[in-house]
């Protein structure tokens, strides 16, 4: 019948146009490599979304860091010219917009991203190109597992949960901790994991493990639970939009005990939204804006002077170093070829950056300290410095 | 024994919110047999609208205190209304003689551009927004229990609005003529009800509703965003079928039902995982078993 | 002769997929990734479109298919891609973990569709909805398959030939399925289920099978989508992710195929044109909706003969 010949038609047709016109821009894409003009870096980033703050953040710090390489003569002779994509915070994005960096545009190496499960997915398609990837703030090891080419300038979550977990044995004194984790997050699920084996080995006590959803609004059914199980401490590795109401409504439950968690706590928004209910309590970062290294004041100061009076979280002081990092590594390798500059990034050591010397290990992460802060009067107060 | 009262309070007062949009929702749908998608949204707007009131408001009644918080829940209210009044006309009304499943598609629409309107960054931007303090919060123990001032507030606007909406559907003139309406529009018209009007009324108090609701919502928890209304506006469209849609006692049982299950499997270790489920599998299974809801009555479909 | 004319048209089609594929080294990887992405999304249009369209179940979870599809034929080849012995081997397995999917997830419609029947309209809608959500919920726990943190390393096996050859061989089997005696049946329960049933038709019947076949190739299409994304998220198949096959069906008309599977490249597309304004992308794309639910509902690309109305 009739019917069925347009459909064929029309697949067989589409298939040829379609093809055709990919065939026409076969001529870029591949290497990525440039004649004259400026150096493509790609950077893929939740610049909308639920985690747009993030994805912001380092965004910021990143195009700051290529803003003064380039004001300062570029890398190799030439300007970095950062091609940024909006992930939307969605899954199955960042395959399609690696894709397009490497293929389309041509980009000699790739920045990003925050989320582990976002990273996790760009990973295998800049491995398979041959493209280095430097990941800013995963902190999920299976990320820089995927291959030769994946980075990360940013601590690990198993050196994450067991710094967590000496600052709970140690200084909070805790013998019994509940477990809050957002099941959403492979990150919360990852550091939850790590710190309960820390906690556990030199034989603290879980006395309850719960989960919540990251973007629910109501946690007091868990946090009862939680409660009647009578801990010292509660450990919360979740984000400050979640861990801001869970202190809140912890707070109303009668739930006095401290509560701390992990990086993902790091946001001006965490005491705006928390407010008094989170005074006291605890968490591990990468950076703090208050260390006192010229290091930290000069970038703080520009990163203010850049983005009207902002100043910068631990994601935009990352954002700054994978970038920073970068060029460092094209500069040493003396080429952009994906090789030359993996293994640049691969001999790291000491690297100056602005959350501290960076030295990539064996595994191509970043064996880096963590600092530990503490909410007082609304601020975010150093408390004090774990080395690996 | 103490967790279990415990989580009775929390789940009423979780169920309460439920109720309050579930009126909202079950409203629109027994005047004009639909599911407006969108209300979980105008849930959003309210408390936005509250969030930048406030700090005008503010200024007549220095917040937090009864009369300010009065007067913000008011004006966001009408403000809401008003919104609501506008999307009936320009997107639902055009549609009224459409077959039902064009319009649920439209409000699925609407909603979504909404929530990403909201999101863009000219507008409010994704990110989450400290919702200001509106109504002092004390924090009493009752008998080893903690309640919270608001888990108090919020059962009891929901009764007195539900008290209040009884009122106007049952006694007054545009209640009966919602009503009218409701069971056949087209008698209705006939017999001299302009159903533009009814509808467009029911729009407004139904956005009016939503509105409190998102107020409440947030005074409760309070970081605003504008994919705030989606999960609730979704457990509360749950509750008011379970309650048998279209029937206002209905929703507010149905709310609190669901409050009270959510809050009792959340604080199970082994279920909690599987909370967003569990809303699901309850409307699922209300379905399946009785659709007309536990207050509902069974509709006969005639040949 | 309409059978054998489909057929050849068939084998036309696998034959050009097959050549295109074969040179498609020569090919920029993002384009062919796009038109990949066309296929896949033909498939679950289509799909969609017996149970929406000519069947007129107005069905709100198609992506839990696709998730159930794709979950089950990439732990198949995790689980078995170590022990092939040649390469030759390869289009076998990938098949082979297809059919798996496929058949999970119609065993998966089944479950969805016969409890659901006796609903209609909206009450259909959201039950379905609600499936959806469930399917993506069990998905986020189920710590074999990764759970929240998704699957990855997926092989990729999924090519240009693949993805399009198996859009023909599904537009063939819904389009001869529709158009045949029996398949008149389905627009039957569509246009007025009780003049159906008083015509000796089972609606029952229908519906079920209509669900099924929907639900088979939205599986093969989320077990091509697993392989060629290589990474599995169960936030992936939400919700919105079901709104986005709908506009699909709704773009191209329900109950016309040919109008489908130009919706379906079209909006594959277009968010890639439109990425220059990426953050009207969603703003652009609800307006699309509401536009045309108030201008054309019947879809755009319904011309020629007879227009299924939405009921």
């Amino acid at each position: 019948m009739k019917k069925l010949h347009g459909p064929f038609l029309l697949i067989v047709g589409a298939c040829a146009v379609l093809v055709v016109s990919g065939c026409k821009k076969s001529g870029e894409g591949g290497g990525g490599s440039n004649g004259g003009g400026a150096i493509k870096v790609g950077e893929f980033a939740s610049l909308t979304g639920k985690e747009a703050t993030f994805g912001t953040s380092s965004h910021e710090g990143t195009q700051l860091a290529i803003e003064e390489i380039n004001a300062a003569g570029g890398v190799l002779g030439k300007k970095l010219e950062l091609l940024t994509e909006d992930d939307l915070s969605k899954a199955g994005e960042p395959a399609t917009v690696v894709n397009k960096l490497i293929s389309r545009d041509g980009v000699v190496a790739i920045l990003g991203e925050v989320a582990s499960s976002r990273s996790l997915e760009a990973a295998p398609i800049c491995q398979q190109n041959k493209i280095p990837m430097i990941s800013p703030s995963s902190t999920n090891p299976k990320v820089t597992e995927t291959g030769d080419y994946i980075f990360r300038v940013c601590f690990i979550d198993p050196f994450q949960g067991t710094v967590m977990a000496n600052f709970a044995t140690k200084t909070l004194k805790a013998k019994k901790v509940a477990i809050f984790t957002d099941v959403k997050s492979d990150y919360s699920k990852g550091l939850a994991k790590y710190f309960k084996e820390g906690f556990t080995k030199p034989g603290g006590q879980i006395t309850a493990e719960l989960d919540f959803n990251g973007g629910d609004k109501d946690f007091k059914a868990q946090l009862t639970a939680i409660k009647g199980s009578n801990p010292d401490a509660v450990f919360v590795p979740g984000y400050y939009t979640d861990v801001a109401l869970i202190c809140i409504q912890a707070k109303q439950l009668g739930l006095d005990v401290p509560l701390f968690g992990g990086d993902g706590w790091e946001s001006d928004q965490l005491v705006k939204i928390g407010g008094k209910d989170v005074e006291g309590d605890y968490f591990s970062t990468h950076y703090a804006p208050d260390v006192a290294t010229d290091k930290v004041k000069g970038f703080v100061a520009a990163y203010q002077k850049r983005f009207q009076g902002k100043t910068p979280d631990a994601m935009a002081a990352l954002g700054y170093d994978s970038a920073m990092l970068l060029a460092d590594a094209i500069k040493r390798a003396g080429s952009t070829d994906g090789a030359k500059v993996r293994d640049a990034l691969a001999a790291t050591k000491d690297f100056d950056a602005v959350t501290g010397k960076i030295t990539i290990d064996a595994k191509r992460d970043a064996t880096k300290s963590a600092v530990i802060l503490q909410v007082q009067g609304g601020k975010f107060k150093y408390l004090e410095t774990v080395n690996p | 024994m103490d967790w279990f009262f415990q989580q009775l309070i929390n789940g009423l007062a979780l169920g309460s919110i439920y109720a309050l949009i579930a009126l909202g929702y079950t409203m629109v749908y027994g005047v004009l047999r639909f599911i407006n998608f969108a209300h979980s949204d105008v849930l959003m707007l309210g408390a936005f609208a509250a969030f930048f009131l406030a700090p005008a408001v503010a200024h007549l009644f220095p917040l937090p205190s009864y009369a300010g918080a009065i007067l913000v829940t008011l004006l966001a209210a009408g403000i809401c209304a008003a919104l609501g009044i506008l999307i009936e006309l320009m997107a639902y009304r055009p549609l009224r003689n459409r077959p039902k499943l064009t319009v649920l598609i439209t409000a699925i629409g609407v909603s979504l551009f909404i929530e990403y309107t909201c999101q863009h960054k000219a507008v409010f931007k994704a990110e989450t927004r400290p919702f200001p303090n509106l109504l002092a919060q004390h924090d009493f123990r009752l008998a080893g229990l903690a309640v919270n001032s608001n888990d108090l507030v919020v059962p009891i606007v929901t009764v007195l609005l539900l008290a209040g909406l009884w009122f106007v559907v049952q006694k007054t003139k545009i209640g009966t003529a919602m009503r009218a309406v409701s069971f056949n529009h087209q008698a209705a018209a006939l017999m001299g009800v302009s159903i533009n009007r009814v509808i467009s009324f029911t729009f407004g108090l139904g956005s009016a509703l939503a509105a409190i609701a998102g107020i409440l919502y947030a005074l409760k928890a309070p970081g605003i965003e504008p994919l705030m209304g989606v999960q609730p506006g979704l457990r509360a469209f749950i509750a008011a079928v379970l309650g048998g849609i279209g029937n206002l006692p209905g929703a507010a049982l149905g709310g609190l039902v669901l409050g009270l299950l959510e809050t009792y499997a959340g604080g199970m270790p082994a279920i909690s995982n599987y909370r967003d489920g569990i809303a699901f599998a309850i409307l699922i299974l209300i379905l399946l078993f009785k659709p007309a809801g536990l207050l509902g009555k069974a509709q006969v479909e005639k040949v | 002769m309409k059978r054998s004319g489909a057929r050849r048209w068939l084998l036309l089609a696998l034959i050009a997929a097959f050549v295109v594929s074969y040179l498609s080294s020569y090919f920029n990887r993002y384009y062919l990734g796009i038109v990949i992405d066309c296929g896949i999304n033909i498939i679950l249009a289509v799909s969609l479109n017996l149970i929406n369209g000519h069947t007129g179940q107005f069905s709100l979870g198609h992506a839990g298919f696709m998730a159930v599809g794709g979950y089950t034929a990439a732990s198949i080849t995790l689980a078995l891609s170590k022990q092939l012995t040649s390469m030759a081997a390869v289009p076998a397995l990938f098949v082979f973990a297809l059919l798996v999917g496929g058949l999970m997830a119609a065993l998966v419609g089944l479950a969805v569709g016969v409890p659901s029947l006796r609903l209609k309209g909206d009450y259909l809608a959201i039950v379905t909805l609600g499936f959806g959500e469930i399917i993506r919920v069990v998905f986020q726990n189920m710590e074999s398959v990764g759970a929240a943190s998704g699957l990855k390393g997926i092989p990729g096996y999924t090519n240009l030939f693949w993805a399009w050859g198996l859009a023909a061989v599904t537009v063939f089997v819904v389009a001869s399925l529709v158009n045949s005696t029996y398949g008149r049946g389905f627009i039957a329960v569509h246009d007025d289920e009780v003049a159906a049933s008083a015509m000796g038709i089972n609606p029952t019947r229908y519906k079920v099978t209509a669900f099924v076949i929907g639900a088979f190739f939205s599986g093969v299409a989320g077990g091509l989508y697993a392989h060629h994304k290589q990474f599995l998220s169960p936030t992936g198949f939400d919700f919105l992710k079901s709104i986005d096959i709908v506009v699909m069906v709704i773009l191209g008309g329900m109950g016309r195929t040919v109008g489908v599977i130009l919706a379906a490249i079209i909006l594959t597309l277009l968010p890639e044109f439109l990425r220059a304004f990426a953050d009207y992308r969603m703003i652009i794309y609800s307006l699309l909706i509401i536009g045309l639910m108030m201008a054309r509902p019947q879809g755009l690309f319904t011309f020629g003969r007879k227009t299924v109305a939405v009921k």
